[in-house]
């Protein structure tokens, strides 16, 4: 019975296909698949974009949105319906083609990561032996289209931003993906699949997901970091900070475009979150041995979806860091952090078991945390303050 | 150590957010309008003339002196004055207004008006939902909309309207003794006058 | 300069067809290979200029290489209006300069006239104008903070906390004047209205409670690392050239200058209060919100004292006349430490009951000037930073 709640949707789909002629099943089954995909994540960007607004309310001391629907609910379907009812104004002088494509190319490459994630014991679009490669393959083509909106809308102010979310995106890409070789090295196949089954193992009642090494919590940190500045999430927000040039890259834009963009943004952070849950959570696993009951597509949503709430209380409490710091940041903090991680990573393997392990890689990564950080902010001179009264 | 700023940042976020929903401190939102605050007593918001008693135009205090519409600032009043007189609350003959319109267009609810008005006569209400949808008609308001009563202003401002119905019971209490001594006084020199005229008639006996 | 004098010289022609209009014309590389020099106009319409404000900036690259500040969207021909009518009616007016804190403005206007007439002011309304000052220098600073740090892409968290402590001060405005940011209260002898008891209990109260604010605010934010990245260092103002360009207020004294007219001139009875002055030495933005957060605190510690030390009495002089009165013809410039700089009102009467001629010395426009050698050499993101640090409010700049 408990099997059969978690394969709920494997068995509905088999007994859908059932009804077609043995020869179009297979395509038939890749259909439906993607059906679901662009039915659920959507929903859950509507549910995101939900909680976001609440959530930031509550922080701040205020209700949300609460007229439309119970609790606000319906509020992102009323965006919607706005979004789509507005004008849509295409500057004269912008390259017309170019910024019809800009949105969709987001769109399609931020869906697309989506077919290697397993979202549940025998969940996955596709069982590709490269699943992470091309998933990051993938990640790199939505920095395309940030910069097709940019360049076609002719304008100073979205040219400015383009460009300084491009170079954030791709100094970013860097320790994403160190942090997730890690993983690699650790669990030896690229298969996102594979990763999973790695993790889905339990010591007494403790899952041996890889957020729980000292490699993998490093890792798990410098991931974080990487995909907030990737999905231009506060405080890596500045390409679309309001209160800088507008809204930088996509000033231009109004009505449904603007809806797919501020749409495709949302997906790619429900994507990187689901990536973050895979690697590092142990994706569809559940925590604890004893609640193996419970489905496993359960556990894979909330994981993704903590990792949202996350995201939001980010944004909630921290200013954003202005163009020249993030990327120093990110070349002279972030990617030294992560190279170490490698080496700490292979000395973990090569330590063999036991508390030598644990002692050495967490000491070094320890020390290297804090020497680099103190060494950053004393080269910058910052650093909390006294002050004096006058006499 | 680098962070720790941000972790105490993110604490203090995290606990705003628990506390929104157990305190209402921490969750100030009044959801108007159907909650609304409990209005305070001296708020000001548009002036009104006050009137005593059932009838408005008899009970009207105003006298028409024209000090509310020299100090108003940005002379938001109109004031023209009648051709006869009405008596006022201690039964001295007074001009009223027959005119006396206020733009809340224009009025800023600066309450200079009710602080020099000698009479008593203005004073400002707290109404504020007053929006129309005629722009210019529907925002001048003449002496009848502008005309409420003593039990309104008791009702919305308690304390002021209870010290100003003091002083004037007690200014019509000094009027009408003094009104009384002056009937004595005229009353006693009628008789007196009355007496003196008296003997002759009789003498004829 | 030469940089700027060639780009106009020597721009290409281009053909009537491929001209665009506006500023939105593709940036070109000079003809001998100079860097592009793009120039932005932010606002009048923007998100973070406080108010309608515009600047020119000239930018290489993000850096600032020029920054005209343009202003004036929001006069209201305030100082001619105070030549056509008479003192009392000006007052109402002085609330709507820096309409965020109404009641120093109308301190500072009391003053002024009664420099000129002479007039006394009774024990218990000094006290009131001292608690009332402190309780708008305290929800002025807490909102400025906000301010800034919204502007620095916070979601406007830290502000909604100094909101809802400003809204607790504003509904004790209310209760005491009757309005909540138009406060008219002030009057030339004194105060308009007394306070009761219960309003002074619930004052107490409240000022029991803003440290714990104030300590909340400074978890969140001083020891924040991203903050602390974009604020230090920023927006320098040398000493020299704040006392040379007549800057007055929280952001003198955070370039280290000792200048607070409280303790100056002595006006009003604030050398009877025990409080003081705290002074930066980095002179960048961190310094001056770190500043008004001293300032804060220092404001808390009057407003405890002056709340003890209360005396009873009037309010108002009963022989003070507010209207219709006729100072002698002479000249009075009376000044305040305003939660944003040195406010004065210079009047010149000529013995008629309208003054002759009014002025008004408006803090946030003399810290305004010397924005530009602030900004230059840094980035744009910045510009908006150090304008929320200067702290100005658009009401008081063009009056």
């Amino acid at each position: 019975m408990i099997d059969k709640l978690d394969q709920i949707f494997v068995l509905f789909e088999h007994w859908l296909l059932g009804y077609l002629p043995a020869f179009w099943r297979q395509p038939a089954g890749v259909l439906v698949n993607v059906v679901a995909i662009i039915a659920v994540f959507p929903t859950l960007m509507a549910i995101s974009v939900w909680l976001e607004r609440k959530g930031l309310g509550r922080m701040q001391n205020r209700l949300g949105p609460n007229r439309v629907g119970p609790f606000g609910l319906l509020q992102p379907v009323a965006d919607g319906l706005k979004s789509l009812t507005k004008e849509d104004i295409v500057p004269r002088n912008a390259d017309a083609a170019v910024h019809f494509l800009a949105p969709l190319v987001l769109l399609v490459a931020a869906f697309m990561g989506f077919a290697v994630i397993p979202m549940g014991r025998n969940m996955v679009l596709v069982e590709m032996d490269a699943g992470l490669l091309f998933y990051f393959s993938m990640g790199a083509a939505t920095e395309l289209s940030v910069f097709m909106a940019g360049w076609s809308s002719r304008n100073k102010y979205s040219l400015l931003g383009a460009m300084r979310a491009v170079a954030q995106m791709v100094s970013y890409e860097v320790p994403l993906l160190l942090s997730s070789v890690v993983v690699v090295m650790i669990s030896g196949s690229l298969s996102l699949t594979k990763i999973v089954e790695a993790q889905n193992h339990y010591t007494g009642v403790f899952p041996h997901w890889y957020v729980f090494t000292p490699w993998g919590l490093a890792a798990f940190v410098i991931f974080i970091v990487a995909a907030t500045a990737e999905t231009n999430r506060s405080p890596f927000d500045l390409p679309e900070g309001e209160s800088e040039l507008v809204a930088g890259y996509f000033t231009e834009y109004s009505g449904f475009k603007f809806a797919l963009f501020f749409l495709g943004e949302y997906i790619g952070m429900l994507s990187v979150a689901a990536l973050g849950a895979t690697l590092f959570l142990g994706g569809w696993s559940a925590p604890f041995s004893f609640l193996g009951w419970v489905p496993s597509w359960i556990w894979f949503f909330s994981k993704v979806m903590l990792s949202i709430c996350f995201f939001i209380w980010l944004r909630g409490t921290m200013p954003r860091l202005r163009q020249d710091q993030l990327m120093n940041f990110a070349w002279k903090f972030v990617l030294p952090i992560s190279l170490l991680n490698v080496l700490v990573a292979a000395a973990w393997r090569f330590l063999g078991g036991g508390w030598r392990q644990w002692v050495v890689c967490t000491l070094i990564l320890a020390l290297a945390y804090v020497g680099l950080g103190w060494g950053g902010m004393r080269r910058k001179r910052f650093g909390p303050r006294r002050y004096r009264y006058a006499e | 150590m680098l962070g720790e700023g941000l972790l105490k940042g993110l604490a203090v976020t995290a606990k705003n957010f628990a506390a929104s929903y157990v305190s209402a401190e921490r969750l100030t939102t009044v959801q108007y309008p159907e909650e609304r605050i409990a209005p305070i007593e001296a708020t000001r918001d548009f002036p009104f003339l006050v009137y005593d008693g059932e009838d408005w135009e008899a009970g009207l205090r105003c006298v028409a002196c024209q000090i509310c519409e020299k100090e108003c600032p940005p002379k938001c009043i109109y004031i023209e004055k009648s051709k006869d007189k009405k008596p006022d609350f201690v039964g001295k003959m007074q001009i009223y207004p027959a005119r006396f319109d206020i733009d809340i267009s224009v009025c800023m609810s600066c309450q200079i008006c009710v602080e020099v008005c000698p009479f008593e006569a203005i004073k400002m209400d707290t109404e504020f939902e007053l929006s129309t949808t005629d722009r210019f008609g529907g925002l001048l308001h003449d002496r009848r909309a502008l005309a409420k009563s003593n039990g309104h202003y008791r009702k919305i401002h308690p304390t002021e309207a209870g010290e100003v119905d003091a002083r004037r019971a007690g200014e019509k209490a000094k009027a009408e003794a003094k009104a009384k001594l002056d009937a004595e006084a005229a009353a006693a020199k009628a008789a007196a006058a009355a007496k003196t005229a008296e003997p002759p008639a009789g003498a004829g006996d | 300069m030469s940089q700027l004098q060639s780009h106009s010289a020597t721009a290409h022609e281009k053909p009537e067809s491929q001209k665009l209009e506006g500023w939105n014309q593709p940036m070109e590389l000079q003809p001998d290979g100079e860097a592009e020099i793009l120039e932005v106009a932010m606002g009048p319409h923007h998100p973070s200029t406080h108010g309608v404000f515009r600047m020119d900036v000239a930018l290489d690259g993000e850096r600032v290489i020029r920054l005209k500040p343009v202003f004036g969207y929001l006069h209201r021909n305030h100082e001619k209006l105070g030549e056509g009518q008479s003192y009392l009616a000006s007052m109402p007016y002085t609330d709507r300069l820096d309409y965020i804190c109404s009641l120093t403005n109308n301190w500072a206007y009391a003053l002024a006239v009664e420099k000129l007439t002479g007039q006394a002011v009774p024990e218990r309304a000094e006290y009131l104008r001292v608690i009332v000052g402190e309780l708008t220098r305290v929800q002025n600073h807490a909102s400025s903070i906000g301010f800034l740090i919204q502007d620095m892409g916070a979601s406007g968290t830290p502000l909604m906390y100094a909101f809802r402590e400003r809204e607790k001060i504003l509904d004790l405005f209310e209760e005491l004047t009757g309005a909540r940011m138009m406060c008219n209260y002030m009057r030339f002898g004194g105060c308009r209205v007394d306070a009761t008891q219960s309003w002074l209990d619930r004052t107490r109260k409240l000022v029991g409670e803003l440290p714990a604010f104030a300590d909340e605010f400074e978890t969140l934010l001083c020891t924040n690392e991203i903050l602390m990245a974009r604020t230090q260092g920023v927006g320098i103002l040398k000493p020299e050239l704040a006392v040379n360009a007549g800057v007055t207020g929280p952001m003198l004294r955070a370039s280290g200058v000792n200048y607070d007219i409280r303790k100056v001139d002595h006006y009003g009875i604030y050398d009877r209060f025990n409080f003081q002055v705290p002074l930066g030495d980095h002179w960048d933005v961190y310094d001056r919100f770190m500043i008004r957060l001293l300032e804060l605190r220092e404001s808390l510690k009057i407003l405890e004292q002056a709340l003890k030390e209360i005396p009873e009495g009037p309010v108002m002089d009963p022989k003070a006349k507010i209207r219709g009165f006729r100072p002698k013809p002479g000249e009075a410039y009376g000044r305040i430490e305003a939660p944003k700089g040195e406010l004065g009102f210079y009047l010149i009467s000529d013995g008629s009951p309208n003054p002759y001629r009014y002025r008004v010395r408006p803090p946030s426009l003399v810290n305004l000037t010397i924005l530009e050698d602030m900004c230059l050499g840094n980035n744009v993101a910045d510009v908006v930073l150090i304008l929320g640090s200067v702290d100005i409010v658009l009401g008081e700049v063009d009056r």
